[in-house]
């Protein structure tokens, strides 16, 4: 393939090494390209995959190498965007027909940042359609498959950034997590994802779903990468309204702290339901965080199962709100029609899929006269229980654990049917949202299917540090795991795992 | 809190016009299920009585963000017109709005 060799290198290997002039960021372009170009007809990850500007950035941090300059922390690492992140004159679609063809006219903060850390972006990955989904399945053009098993969906709705990171297409992406759509798919690919703190990633140049919920978090191959590129995009922006004016918490520099002295509670209600493979995990992440020296109680926070119900009013309220601007006027399609409101209807109608339609709808009428009360306002006055409810946890505890999904990844098509169901996978996530807390998905083995498991820690707002800490030892203690055999195909393995999709 | 009246076909079609979305007869259908199913899941917040209990809108502390009134570099105008599907001496044109066309 290539002298890159056949193992995926860390981001944080491959940044000292280009930084030191050790390895060339077109090289290690080229290696991620040839495994893009051999796996991506199988995984379909990418809603756009950019070579040729990929090759001028990879050129341009070589060619500062060479000058002598640092080309930055990410120096020379690909790295793939979610595509309702906007890049200036690339496509942006969010997975929608509304938005086909749409080239933004600026870049996001985090797509800026990046660029200055020396990273390589390959590509935008694919999504459910405007982040409204949990396996990838409502992108308009169709679903990304999970790497470890191609027949099963990589969770959702960042299903393209963690498939794209699990197949080795890139070490790091980008995601966004509204109700668990860095942390859900992370888990069911077998990746680390890492749901900051709202406000301490700068939101501008994310198209918006929710807006008191969205925030853009990384995907990495390990804690450390996590880390890494945590500490590239974080901190405050002047462009972004809701970006906390503080000090945004610095985590790799804290990684390797420990937990000793830590008092990490086992939430209870997470483990309600949950597959009993998933829950023996959860178990046994505990008891190595008690073996690092960490003081592990059971708590509960009932207000939490009040979640989903909440977060189904109040992400589709400023869903249906935000969504208002796909009118046909300024960007994105057109459907004309004889006046300017049925040139608005015949737009929406034909550029929505079912789910943003139906989330439109669902937002549209708990957020209408009559209802309003019942419901939207109904489910602000929850977020106050479930928010009171982490309060009362974390003054006994630094950090929650759990799992991040009940299962492990399905199969596709068995939930599209049923929305509700669907919702259901989310159940573990949402409420960290709501709450406006981090969390992070560590891979932690496989279920009895051998289908990857994660465990997810939670902390309090700005809590990175200690929940990267935590992070770094479960990771340390994680069971194996076999990589996708996508991978091992490439590195001269079987292509067994490569038939059974049609 | 009282419960709200089980979402009906004619709600679903009054919710898709304010919405500005036209539904077949089938959307219809599938929709009024779909959208009553996570209603009726929903009840356990709807049910609850939370009277005295604040909203919370946002979790984190937001105010009004201000800055100087001072000219800043912005978007480049052409670049922004050239992603509108119709545009007319460097506006955004759309279909007539009101009434019979002149």
């Amino acid at each position: 393939m290539s002298a890159l060799g056949s193992a995926p290198r860390p981001a944080l290997e491959t940044a000292a090494m280009v930084r030191a002039g050790e390895l060339s960021a077109v090289e290690v372009l080229e290696h991620h390209l040839a495994t893009i170009e051999a796996h991506e007809d199988d995984v379909r990850a990418f809603t756009l995959v950019t070579p040729d500007e990929a090759r001028t950035q990879a050129r341009a941090v070589d060619a500062a190498v060479a000058k002598g300059e640092d080309p930055g922390p990410l120096a020379g690492v690909p790295i793939a965007l979610k595509d309702n992140l906007c890049t200036r004159g690339l496509p942006t679609t969010c997975s929608s027909r509304i938005l086909d063809g749409w080239r933004p006219p600026y870049d996001a903060t985090v797509v800026t940042r990046l660029a200055a850390a020396g990273a390589v972006s390959v590509g935008k990955t694919n999504m459910d359609e405007f982040a409204m989904g949990s396996s990838t399945e409502t992108s308009a053009i169709g679903p990304t498959r999970n790497p470890h098993d191609l027949t099963r969906v990589p969770g959702g709705s960042s299903g393209g950034s963690a498939a794209a990171v699990a197949a080795g297409f890139a070490p790091l992406a980008l995601g966004s997590d509204t109700g668990g759509s860095i942390r859900q798919p992370a888990a069911l690919c077998g990746v680390v994802g890492l749901k900051p703190t709202y406000g301490t990633v700068s939101r501008y140049g994310l198209v918006a779903f929710a807006s008191s919920l969205d925030q853009i978090g990384p995907f990495a191959g390990t804690v450390a990468d996590a880390a890494l590129l945590f500490d590239v995009i974080g901190g405050h922006d002047p462009l972004d309204s809701t970006s906390l004016n503080r000090p945004t918490p610095r985590v790799l520099s804290v990684l390797d702290e420990g937990v000793d002295g830590m008092t990490i509670g086992v939430l209870a209600e997470y483990l309600d339901g949950v597959d009993p493979d998933v829950a023996a995990r959860v178990h046994q992440a505990a008891e190595a965080l008690a073996a690092a020296g960490a003081r592990i109680e059971e708590i509960s926070v009932p207000e939490v199962a009040l979640g989903l119900s909440a977060y189904y009013l109040i992400a589709p309220g400023e869903a249906s709100s935000n969504l208002a601007r796909y009118d046909g006027v300024r960007y994105g399609l057109r459907v004309d029609a004889e006046d300017t409101a049925g040139m608005n209807t015949a737009t929406r109608s034909a550029g929505f899929g079912a789910e943003v339609k139906r989330r439109i709808m669902l937002g549209t009428y708990v957020l209408s006269a009559g209802y309003m009360d019942a419901y939207y306002n109904q489910a602000l006055k929850v977020r106050t229980k479930i928010i009171e409810g982490f309060d009362r946890a974390y003054a006994q505890c630094d950090l929650l654990l759990g799992p991040t999904t009940p299962t492990t990844a399905f199969a596709l098509g068995a939930k599209t049917e049923d929305p509700l169901t669907m919702y259901l996978s989310d159940v573990c996530t949402i409420p960290t949202n709501l709450a406006g807390h981090p969390a992070i998905s560590v891979p932690f083995g496989t279920g009895d299917d051998g289908l990857p498991i994660g465990v997810q820690l939670l902390g309090p707002a700005l809590a990175e540090g200690d929940l990267l800490r935590g992070a770094a030892v479960v990771e340390a203690a994680a069971p194996p795991m076999a990589p996708p055999a996508l991978t091992a195909s490439l590195r001269g393995g079987s292509q067994e795992n490569r038939e059974g999709v049609s | 809190m009282a419960e709200p009246a089980r979402l009906t076909r004619e709600d679903v079609a009054h919710v898709a016009s304010l919405a500005r979305l036209a539904l077949s007869d089938d959307e219809l259908d599938t929709f009024t299920w779909q959208l009553a199913e996570v209603l009726d899941h929903a009840a356990d917040v709807s049910s609850l009585d939370l009277d005295g209990v604040a909203p919370t809108a946002h979790a984190m502390a937001v105010t009004n963000v201000m800055r100087l009134d001072e000219p800043q570099v912005c978007l480049d105008r052409d670049e922004v017109l050239a992603a509108a599907p119709d545009v007319e001496d460097y506006r955004f044109k759309v279909p007539r709005i009101l009434g019979e066309a002149p």
